[in-house]
């Protein structure tokens, strides 16, 4: 079976593969630079890390046809390690999420996705094209009025040639006209060359000079565990969003271990922690990859050309840099949620919101999404707890009323559950007919306990009927109103 | 009763696939299942736009293009493949089945098969599939694929249907060939026809003894068997055997190399089917 899919995922789409990860490499070395600067560190571990991270998850990923590589989702997270502590920190917590990702592979944690609700994701989405966005504002500080002149002509290049031809990628003419513009016209802007050093050989395997101990380990958990929500996350968004586009499944499991595969070899051969990347793997997928072949041909031709042109990349402007930018920063942002605002129930929104500024306040999209996740829990409870309906109806006799409970009871409904029954009317009996209700949780259990306690005491003779089989269990564990002596158990209760 | 499970994807291939199930049928007296699969190759990409950008929500409009753009292909491709079971049907009424049903399904022929091979005694499919015209000696991507995962015998149909009067057994004294000698034995199929065992590459004592074992079986079967045991490459001594004694059937067991094997170098039994030009039974 390995070997079968094995031809089918590299070598059924072997050209388009190839051509696509020429595409991505080209949109991979402005993004891989550009990250590092945002993380802080030289453009080498940036581009290191996209090379080995490609490389690694077209082995060992679950989803074929996906870009992994340095993100910046990723880079945002690592900012204060690196300015605290430095890049060998990084190197060690990079190794450790690595780990963690592997860890989360093998307990099967992908499936946890589906917690993290739909509006959660495009809050996600939206927070990391703001701050990729808000990340390219420095390079306009101090920087003259070419500066904004030449990321202006960057962005109409970009957007702007795809409508005369589609048969070269725009970002990368971007690039060399205003490489070109800016070598020969002598302005006053900065280059990649002045942000760091650049690789200028292929990566090498060292083992990150931290001293080990648990002083180390404080000091990277605190980052490895938000690198490996963060790290999992986008690439299993990426994945489902591939599943969708190629009308295929993927393993997610799989992706997490690849996932943390990519990460410890990055973080031996210099690179830091990185992820699927939701804008190049749309790129890719656009410019026809679809198998494991497309994303191990974006690493390996990023690296050569980081080894061949290494002095030329040098010379980029920062402004073709910043331009690029942008334009993934626009790719990323779901500009369809501005118009579902409109459309989606309310809390849908608020979520997707809450979502958005939570991130852009912490920089960090872990906590934007765990608070996401919290209140898309909330508002489900609250919503699901609307579906309970108790009505009742009196005998001819007046002595009997039965009361028919419906829906989901938990701790949520409880309180709505125990407010609908009358107590004040004098009955000799009261049925309690719970057939369609199920009791989720000890909150309900114990809600039900008070209403027919609090009947028992008033003299009235209480029959609870139909507690369907999961209820009863529940019911029968926790509940005191059917033991005996159950009404001196009362003020305990 | 018995049925044969025929796969066709209306190559070149398919009225010769036909014309072996017909064959197939007739001899075992089954009735025919006609199976034609929409495989919509989601691993291969069909457009591609170098323009390498992102604009807003580029994700969704490649999503909307790639959905418009299967859905008139897919849409196409399935009225095609109902033509193409019409004629089918037609074509095995006319050589005078008269039980046949058909059916498509989307997906991979290889996944489909797994299930739908419970209910069938014999799997018939034309050497070369539609995809592979183009490159003569390629053969169909799903022939290899259905033949390594098929718990049945499967049976490759050449371009041309000849009737069949000898069939030559590769013996290589595998689990596979015995479980050839077994279906010759116990099933009607190649009963009256002429046998040939040959046995190839290294040639011991051992290898005599078995091979003649085996005609014994089959001479007590009623089948009237010559042996011939021939050093040498089998791919080589085998394809010259089928010339020479002007074989109609080639019956063999199937891969029985390794998986890295088979990947690296390709297989005897790929080789097999390439070089002969006759239809082979296979068995796994």
């Amino acid at each position: 079976m390995i070997f079968k899919d094995f031809s089918k995922e590299w070598f059924s789409n072997v050209p388009r593969d190839l051509v696509a990860g020429i595409v991505v490499a080209l949109a991979l070395i402005p993004e891989a630079i550009a990250f590092s600067i945002i993380a802080g560190v030289d453009p080498q571990v940036g581009l290191y890390a996209s090379f080995c991270i490609a490389v690694v998850t077209a082995f060992m990923g679950g989803r074929p046809g996906m870009i992994s590589a340095a993100t910046g989702a990723m880079a945002l997270l690592m900012i204060t390690l690196v300015k605290e502590h430095g890049l060998q920190y990084l190197l060690a917590a990079t190794l450790l999420t690595g780990v963690l990702q592997i860890l989360a592979g093998w307990l099967r944690l992908g499936e946890a996705l589906k917690f993290v609700s739909r509006s959660v994701m495009t809050g996600f989405v939206n927070a990391l094209a703001i701050l990729i966005f808000m990340a390219q504002l420095p390079e306009f500080k101090g920087a003259g009025w070419q500066m904004y002149v030449m990321v202006a002509g960057g962005l109409v290049i970009i957007y702007g040639l795809p409508r005369l031809t589609k048969a070269i990628p725009s970002p990368l003419i971007c690039i060399v006209v205003l490489t070109v513009i800016s070598v020969f016209s002598g302005m006053d802007l900065r280059t990649v060359g002045d942000m760091g050093q650049l690789p200028s050989t292929l990566p090498m395997f060292l083992l990150p000079q931290v001293p080990l101990n648990f002083e180390t380990l404080a000091i990277i958990l605190p980052y490895a565990i938000p690198l490996t929500v963060v790290g999992l996350l986008e690439s299993l968004m990426t994945a489902s969003i591939v599943d969708d586009l190629t009308d295929s499944d993927s393993n997610k499991n799989r992706e997490c271990i690849g996932q943390g595969a990519a990460n410890i070899v990055s973080g031996f051969f210099g690179g830091m922690a990185g992820c699927a990347m939701i804008g190049q793997t749309v790129i890719n997928v656009k410019s026809g990859g679809r198998g494991r072949l497309s994303t191990a041909a974006s690493g390996v031709f990023l690296l050569i050309m980081i080894v061949v042109l290494g002095g030329w990349v040098k010379i980029i402007p920062m402004a073709a840099l910043v331009a690029v930018m942008i334009m993934v920063s626009i790719g990323t942002f779901s500009w369809a949620s501005l118009k579902d605002l409109r459309i989606h129930p309310k809390t849908s929104s608020l979520v997707m919101i809450t979502t958005v500024v939570v991130v852009v306040l912490t920089h960090n999209l872990a906590i934007g999404v765990a608070v996401g996740v919290l209140m898309s829990a909330v508002s489900f409870a609250h919503k699901a707890a609307l579906l309970m309906r108790i009505g009742s109806e009196l005998d001819a006799d007046g002595e009997h009323r039965t009361y028919h409970v419906i829906g989901n009871l938990f701790f949520v409904s409880s309180g709505a559950f125990a407010r609908a029954f009358n107590f004040r009317e004098v009955l000799s009996r009261v049925t309690i007919d719970v057939t369609r209700a199920h009791f989720w949780d000890i909150s309900s259990v114990a809600a039900l306990d008070k209403v027919v306690l609090k009947f028992r005491r008033d003299g009235t003779e209480v029959n609870v009927v139909g507690l369907n089989e999961a209820s009863a269990t529940l019911v029968g564990r926790v509940a005191l109103h059917d033991k005996p002596g159950a009404s001196d158990n009362m003020p305990l209760h | 009763m018995k049925t044969i499970l025929t796969c066709t994807d209306g190559s070149s291939y398919a009225p010769s696939t036909y014309d072996h199930t017909a064959w197939a049928a007739k001899r075992l007296e089954a009735s025919v299942h006609l199976i034609h699969m929409l495989d919509p190759h989601r691993e291969r990409a069909d457009i591609a736009d170098f323009s390498g950008n992102l604009g807003p929500d580029t994700g969704e409009e490649l999503l909307a293009d790639l959905v418009n753009l299967e859905e008139t292909k897919n849409r196409l491709a399935r009225e095609k493949g109902k033509l193409l079971l019409t004629a089918a049907i037609r074509h095995l009424q006319e050589a005078g089945l008269s039980k046949v049903t058909s059916e498509q399904q989307h997906g991979e022929l290889v996944e489909a098969l797994t299930q739908l091979e419970e209910n069938s005694d014999l799997v018939v499919m034309g050497k070369r599939g539609e995809s592979a015209g183009f490159a003569k000696q390629h053969l169909g991507s799903n022939l290899e694929r259905v033949i390594r995962a098929s718990i049945r015998p499967v049976l490759v149909a050449s371009r041309k249907f000849e009737p069949i009067e000898r069939f030559l057994i590769a013996y290589d004294g595998g689990p596979s060939v015995e479980k050839a000698i077994r279906f010759a034995i116990e099933q009607p199929l190649l009963k009256g026809l002429e046998c040939h065992m040959l046995r190839a590459g290294r040639i011991d004592e051992k290898a005599e003894y078995f091979l003649q074992e085996a005609a014994g079986k089959l001479r007590q079967a009623g089948y009237t068997v010559t042996t011939q045991a021939a050093p040498g490459d089998p791919e080589h001594v085998i394809s010259e055997a089928v010339t020479q004694k002007r074989i109609n059937l080639l019956v063999m067991g199937a891969y029985g190399h390794s998986r890295i094997r088979q990947l690296v170098v390709g297989s005897t039994t790929t080789a097999m089917v390439r070089t002969c030009h006759i239809p082979v039974l296979m068995f796994r």
